[in-house]
């Protein structure tokens, strides 16, 4: 027997610890790609608000574009839903009600991660220490992460956890291969030769997954094999195949999931020919657009089949708008 | 301990009844080897266990919540670790009494709710009664299981300078602290185990079995496994905890308003797997929160259309809704003659005397004497709007003068109580005396139950009088100590 309401709770804490741990490696990893970028290519430290589809609240915050607001905005603004400290927030708040469900050490690790991430926030913002910090803050999700694979019966409870760490990853993996599309599509990024190897060695060290690569696909790091090593590779945690896979497998071991497993064959069935040398151009980027749309449609099927208890509900229609209010939903 | 040159050397509680140490300076018999313990440890020892206990209390992860407005805080339970000690014989007496007491008061409310029969032969006049906000004319005519309204009842008892227990109010809405009890005794028998293999010491844990066992008692479906919930405001309630330990503890659901829902007079609990029936929900919300189609439409901690399933009698509430009636400060001064209407029995423990300022005799009394009394509103529990006549101003005199004469039927005002004390440690190797009350726990459904002791509250301050944890208290073990048995 579990209450849908621990469910939701349990399904959320799992996701907004993966959203921490996810915006401090896109914070990380922009650190370094724009060390690597020659000066005169127009990224900037915006597009990662772009990728995050935040344009509208940071320009409600913010007037100017800059390094210092763009990682204020992502780490440390308790006004947007969606920075590190504001998820961290909801971790705790989901983990509090839940505490009895979940490993024994898990308050006080959650309590610890917070108080460290507030106490050192400014570390953040301020380049000098930014690396520490944001390693310090993975590794202590990794933690968390760590002790419910050891210590999580796999009843309903870890199932949830699964898939609220998963779809937040599905969704992280294609916002992350968005911003590296994006950057090489550019139109003055041609004129800088490497500038491909750069972007997507970096898409592949924010999700931990440049060795893997290697290991795996044996060639150069070459855009459509990166897209297609991070979508449909079976092996890697953090590729999108992998993190459908892990879902339908804990989506079949709940009760009542028939309607959800149709959701899950729906995205399945979203694929792109990614055959040798094809350009990721725009219509690359629609197609991610629209995985993301599904994503967050799967979402709305847990939510509608396990958590808001009106399983008559018929199916909502996916808008672009829709993911965006999705992803920084959650309790209060 | 006369003699001995150790910790008990100037331990005087001067006028006061002093649970462990007699006027003559002696360990009672309930604590003589208490006391013995205490003083054959080495300096520095009671210090050690001290924080001993205090390890044990985070580890446990013993808080209370107060909440502000930065958020909300969890506070470690402020704990004494010197157990107050009551002979089990001198318990029995007051346990008879506090289950004659609960009993009473439930055939008083069934009655209310009925015929009101005690209001006709002019026992308790009736406007004393329809003022009550407690008084809900939405339960008239229901009927719980074995007429009984307050399944749970936390009754303070407080002795006077002679040592006789007075019973200084009934909670009969959501008392709560039986979790602290339960969690004393768990930190007392890790920092104080010796003392357990001295003495005989009786055993209180099974009050989350008898718990259990009254809820399935009142369940209307006759089912092998009814679904029982304990039903809690949620995180940023005060006792947010023991709602959580006590679910634990029973193996029941922790829910809050929105995980539950009415259908066909029926209460559902929402699962991932479907619908569950509710069977028994121990409520840890006040009345006027449970149902916003009944009562407070603002609510939103409460079922809507709970109250009718009650009514409709798919469903048991416990603490029955309307059963607060009986927790009126003015109903208690006629709880003896309560006692007597009903039962034809004499009462086993006694009233703390108490003057209604709604009688003009007895309110020119409290009037003239305010610096002398404690004057109570009829309705607040937590030690809220109170007036402590001796250590209080002229001016809040004043203020309380202008509250009673504006709305005599709130107040009621008792005398300043002689109440009894304990030694506390005070500092690292120090004891002194600090007044305490006594919380028992009182269960009636099919039948009664009465804890064995209760929750010691201590006021840790000098002199203080006011032992409510919101207030600065702090709590203690207590024993009830066989003191027959061969040890």
């Amino acid at each position: 027997m579990m209450l849908s309401r621990v469910a939701e709770r349990i399904y959320w804490g799992a996701r907004y610890l993966e959203r921490v741990e996810n915006i401090a490696r896109l914070v990380s990893v922009y650190d370094n790609l724009l060390f690597d970028l020659p000066k005169k290519t127009n990224i900037s430290w915006y597009n990662l608000i772009l990728i995050n589809s935040n344009a509208d609240s940071f320009s409600e915050r913010y007037k100017v574009q800059n390094e210092h607001n763009v990682v204020k905005f992502l780490l440390a603004d308790n006004s947007n839903p969606g920075s590190l400290l504001s998820s961290l927030k909801q971790v705790k708040e989901n983990i509090r009600t839940t505490r009895d469900v979940v490993p024994q050490d898990t308050w006080e690790q959650v309590n610890e991660l917070d108080l460290y991430a507030r106490n050192n926030i400014q570390q953040g913002i301020n380049r000098t220490n930014r690396h520490q910090f944001l390693n310090t803050i993975i590794q202590r999700c990794q933690e968390i992460t760590g002790l419910f694979e050891g210590a999580m019966s796999r009843d309903a409870t870890w199932q949830f956890v699964v898939l609220g760490r998963n779809l937040e990853r599905a969704d992280m993996t294609t916002r992350i291969l968005d911003a590296g599309a994006s950057i090489v599509n550019q139109p003055n990024a041609n004129q800088h030769a490497n500038i491909g190897q750069v972007v997507w060695g970096n898409v592949l060290r924010s999700v931990s997954g440049y060795m893997n690569y290697r290991r795996g696909v044996r060639t150069a790091v070459q855009s459509n094999k990166v897209a297609r090593f991070l979508l449909e590779d079976p092996h890697f945690p953090r590729t999108l195949r992998f993190c459908i896979e892990e879902m339908e497998t804990a989506i079949s071991r709940l009760p009542r999931s028939e309607n959800v497993l149709l959701g899950i064959n729906a995205i399945k069935k979203l694929k792109y020919p990614l055959s040798n040398g094809q350009e990721l151009d725009e219509t690359f980027r629609n197609y991610l657009n629209d995985l993301q749309i599904s994503v967050s449609d799967l979402h709305n099927q847990f939510s509608d089949n396990w958590f808001a208890f009106n399983p008559s509900t018929s199916q909502k229609q996916p808008t672009r708008n829709n993911v965006i209010d999705i992803r920084f939903a959650g309790q209060a | 301990m006369k003699h001995m040159k150790n910790i008990w050397d100037g331990y005087e509680s001067e006028a006061h009844f002093d649970e462990l140490i007699s006027v003559t300076g002696d360990a009672r018999i309930s604590a003589v080897k208490l006391v013995q313990h205490v003083s054959e440890m080495e300096e520095g020892e009671l210090d050690k266990r001290r924080q001993m206990a205090e390890a044990t209390i985070q580890e446990m992860g013993i808080s209370f919540t107060v909440y502000t407005e930065e958020g909300n805080i969890d506070r470690a339970w402020p704990f004494d670790i010197i157990p107050r000690t009551i002979p089990s014989d001198e318990w029995a007496q007051a346990a008879k009494g506090l289950k004659q007491r609960l009993r009473a008061l439930n055939m008083f409310i069934d009655d209310l709710y009925h015929d009101q029969n005690i209001i006709r032969d002019g026992v308790i006049p009736e406007h004393v009664i329809k003022e009550s906000p407690n008084y809900l004319p939405e339960c008239k005519g229901v009927s719980p299981a074995y007429g009984v309204w307050a399944h749970i009842c936390g009754t303070d008892l407080v002795r006077d300078g002679n040592g006789q227990f007075f019973v200084l109010e009934d909670n009969l809405r959501v008392p709560s602290g039986v979790s602290y009890m339960l969690e004393n005794r768990a930190i007392t028998k890790r920092v104080l185990p010796e003392i357990f293999e001295k003495e005989n010491i009786l055993p209180l844990d099974d009050y989350c079995d008898q718990l259990f066992d009254m809820l399935v008692s009142i369940s209307p479906r006759k089912v092998e496994e009814p679904e029982i919930v304990v039903l809690t405001p949620g995180i940023f309630n005060s006792a947010y905890f023991e709602h959580a330990f006590l679910a634990q503890q029973m193996g029941a659901e922790l829910v809050e308003g929105s995980d539950l829902f009415v259908e066909d007079d029926c209460v559902y609990m929402k699962t991932i797997t479907g619908p569950e029936k509710v069977d028994v929900i121990y409520r840890r919300i006040d009345d006027a929160f449970i149902d916003p189609e009944v009562f407070r439409e603002d609510s939103t901690l409460g079922v809507p259309g709970l109250i009718n399933a009650w009514k409709k009698g798919n469903v048991a509430i416990a603490n029955a809704p309307g059963a607060g009636v009986a927790d009126d400060k003015v109903v208690y001064a006629y709880v003896p003659q309560i006692i007597k209407y009903y039962l034809d029995e004499e009462p086993i423990l006694s009233n703390v005397k108490t003057y209604l300022c709604e009688i003009p005799e007895q309110r020119e009394y409290v009037l003239a004497n305010l610096d002398k009394l404690v004057v109570k509103p009829a309705n607040e529990s937590g030690g809220y709007g109170m007036l402590v006549g001796p250590h209080s101003t002229k001016k809040e005199q004043a203020k309380f003068a202008q509250l009673i004469k504006e709305n005599p039927r709130n107040y009621i005002a008792q005398p300043t109580l002689n109440l009894s004390t304990a030694p506390t440690l005070i500092g690292p190797q120090n004891l002194e005396p600090r007044h305490l009350d006594l919380r028992p726990f009182i269960l009636q459904g099919k039948d009664s139950y009465v804890t064995t002791g209760g929750l010691t509250r201590v006021a840790m301050k000098k002199g203080s009088l006011v032992v409510n944890s919101s207030q600065g208290g702090g709590s203690k073990d207590t024993w009830i100590v066989d003191t027959e048995a061969e040890s």
